[in-house]
């Protein structure tokens, strides 16, 4: 495989910076939506369930064009972002917040999925030990989750890196601001002799996805092994 | 002292129950389906009664009236259920320190390594729970609640998914337990023999109702005899002195005014309190002292009560001395022996028939109540 150009390394660097920034911030978030779907009852409970999953279902673009009319610097909040100091639209860290909201029903799902899984007769033992629900969380509840929360948090992190509808709608496709991989490629297949550069790109692309793919199934084997077979 | 006035509507199932328990062990005891261990859980806190109070060393826990409601974390009582509940990613150690952890430093009274030897699982620390067998996370889970320092410990049916044997071996560290921590103990069981052995009072539950409380030679006798198939719960407890060995034949002799009685095994000393359990149907009634019969056993009384069902008896035998026997024999032989209220009997148990396992040294013959 013939070496990568500056440019193409600029957008892989960008490409891993936006999905890892994405994927941490909306981590704690990821947890607490996860942990309330999973246990706790309260009204609006199916909306909030709707709208976590909503960016899966409609077009990214749309989801773009939302995250635009709300964040975007004439948005309903962009304008009071501006006068704090965050700018979002056209900025790599408004690509991290399309990439997170993008990612953020995965990652929901996967964490919901672990912490439903999870026998509740142990967490009502934790409280009769004296653990007040705040240290039954995070004494028996988060650790039991954490195959799931890392799961959930590697496939956010795979949706970051090939997220490219809902990116390039909120903050287009500037090299070295807002160029990620999946939008350098599509930039290179519309102009001519690019084609190479789009091929290694791809290759770089299909290599992190497995290798986040394969992470993924190794923390639930380990996860399987460690935590199974119990009573 | 635990001291309970509830009830509860769950579906179509009433519970309604009443009642105090004192020191040492108080067993919830009755058929499945009866209340025990919803009780349990109410008094965990585990669950909401929809009316009445629960105390608590004169602490109020619940009191419905008034919106009290003590969050189960907040009560000290310590449970062990059916399953471990042991916590899946901690050792056995961290396990064991988990609800120590979260007791108050100056009410951390129960010594670490005391019960960790008392239940002989020090090997068992570094591991997992995942690698351990039933009866050792039993063992694990007991030693759990125990080690949080309650100031009550609930026991359901901490034994039901256990075999014979590991249920051999766990039921003296429960006494050795209640003996050594002095923690008083409320313990649901639907088996007579563990309650007949373990409790000094016994509440009995039916149908969502306390249908009789008392000490277990006052309880167990009224269970079971009102029909036909109810004669092979019928038991009695005796609690008798231990006397000598009989060396030669390996037996144990158990005296009471009435008589004697003889127990396979010599693993009892001389001189101390046993309770044993002696089934209505392996008791046969005579009118004259055995002889040339292969029984060696004989408790001699007055007939107290006859109730008769269908083809069989059930004759209540007042002891010389105090303590009942039931014996469930037929009605013919009833008839033909011309038995009846007031009779002078002899009633002969056969040694083989006799649960020598459940057996066991009372620590305090007459109960705390």
């Amino acid at each position: 495989m013939a070496d990568l150009t500056p440019a193409e390394w600029t957008a892989i660097w960008l490409s891993l910076r936006i999905a890892t920034t994405a994927t941490i911030a909306s981590l704690p978030f990821g947890i607490v939506v996860a942990y309330a779907l999973a246990r706790w009852r309260f009204p609006g409970k199916m909306l909030l369930n709707g709208a976590v999953h909503l960016p899966l279902v409609m077009p990214p673009v749309v989801t773009g064009f939302i995250l635009l009319s709300l964040l975007g610097r004439r948005g309903v909040f962009g304008g009071y972002l501006a006068d704090i100091g965050i700018v979002l639209s056209f900025r790599w860290t408004g690509a991290a917040v399309a990439c997170g909201v993008m990612g953020f029903p995965l990652m929901v799902r996967a964490m919901r999925l672990s912490f439903e899984s999870i026998d509740q007769h142990l967490e009502k033992a934790a409280g009769t030990l004296g653990a007040n629900p705040l240290w039954t969380f995070f004494l028996v509840s988060l650790p039991l989750a954490i195959p799931g929360i890392v799961v959930g948090a590697i496939l956010s992190f795979g949706k970051a890196l090939g997220e490219f509808g809902a990116t390039i709608t909120f903050v287009s496709n500037i090299p070295g601001e807002t160029q990620t991989i999946a939008s350098a490629i599509y930039s290179y297949t519309q102009v001519p002799g690019g084609d190479a550069s789009a091929m290694r790109l791809t290759a770089v692309s299909v290599t992190i996805s497995l290798v986040a793919l394969l992470a993924s199934e190794m923390v639930q084997q380990w996860a399987e092994k460690r935590f199974m077979s119990t009573g | 002292m635990i001291e309970l006035d509830v009830s509860l509507k769950a579906g179509t199932f009433k519970l309604d129950v009443a009642f105090q328990s004192g020191d040492g062990i108080t067993a919830l005891f009755g058929p499945s389906g009866s209340g025990k261990s919803l009780t349990l859980n109410l008094i965990a806190g585990l669950m909401r009664p929809d009316r009445g109070t629960i105390k608590l060393d004169e602490r109020i826990l619940v009191d419905m009236e008034h919106r009290v409601f003590v969050a189960p974390h907040r009560r000290r009582i310590g449970i062990v259920f059916q399953d471990s509940y042991l916590l899946p990613h901690l050792t056995v150690r961290q396990n064991l320190r988990f609800g120590r952890w979260f007791a108050p430093p100056n009410e951390r009274t129960i010594d670490f390594d005391a019960v960790v030897g008392t239940l002989g699982i020090e090997r068992l620390l570094p591991r997992y729970p995942a690698k351990l067998s039933g009866g050792e996370r039993q063992r694990v889970a007991i030693g759990r609640a125990l080690l949080c320092c309650p100031k009550l410990l609930l026991f359901d049916e901490p034994f039901a998914a256990l075999d014979m044997e590991r249920k051999l071996e766990i039921l003296p560290l429960i006494e050795l337990l209640r003996d050594e921590f002095a923690v008083p103990i409320v313990y649901v069981s639907h088996a007579v023999e563990e309650v007949a052995r373990l409790a000094n009072w016994i509440v009995v539950l039916e149908g969502g109702q306390v249908k009789a409380s008392g000490s277990p030679g006052e309880v167990l006798g009224l269970i079971g005899g009102e029909t036909m198939n109810a004669r092979f719960d019928r038991v009695s407890v005796l609690t008798m002195k231990v006397g000598e060995a009989n060396r030669k034949y390996d037996l144990t002799s158990l005296t009471h005014p009435s008589g004697t009685i003889w127990l396979a095994g010599q693993k009892w000393p001389a001189g101390k309190q046993v309770r044993v359990i002696i089934k209505a149907t392996d008791v046969v009634l005579s009118i004259l002292p055995p002889q040339e019969l292969s029984v060696r056993s004989s408790l001699s009384g007055q007939i107290g009560s006859i109730e008769k069902e269908g083809p069989l008896a059930l004759v209540e035998i007042d002891l010389d001395g105090g303590g009942r026997l039931s014996a469930s024999i037929t009605r013919y032989a009833l008839d033909e022996l011309h038995l009846d209220r007031g009779a002078r009997i002899i009633a002969l148990v056969k040694t083989c028939a006799l649960d020598e396992r459940y057996a066991a040294v009372t620590p305090d013959p007459h109960g705390s109540h």
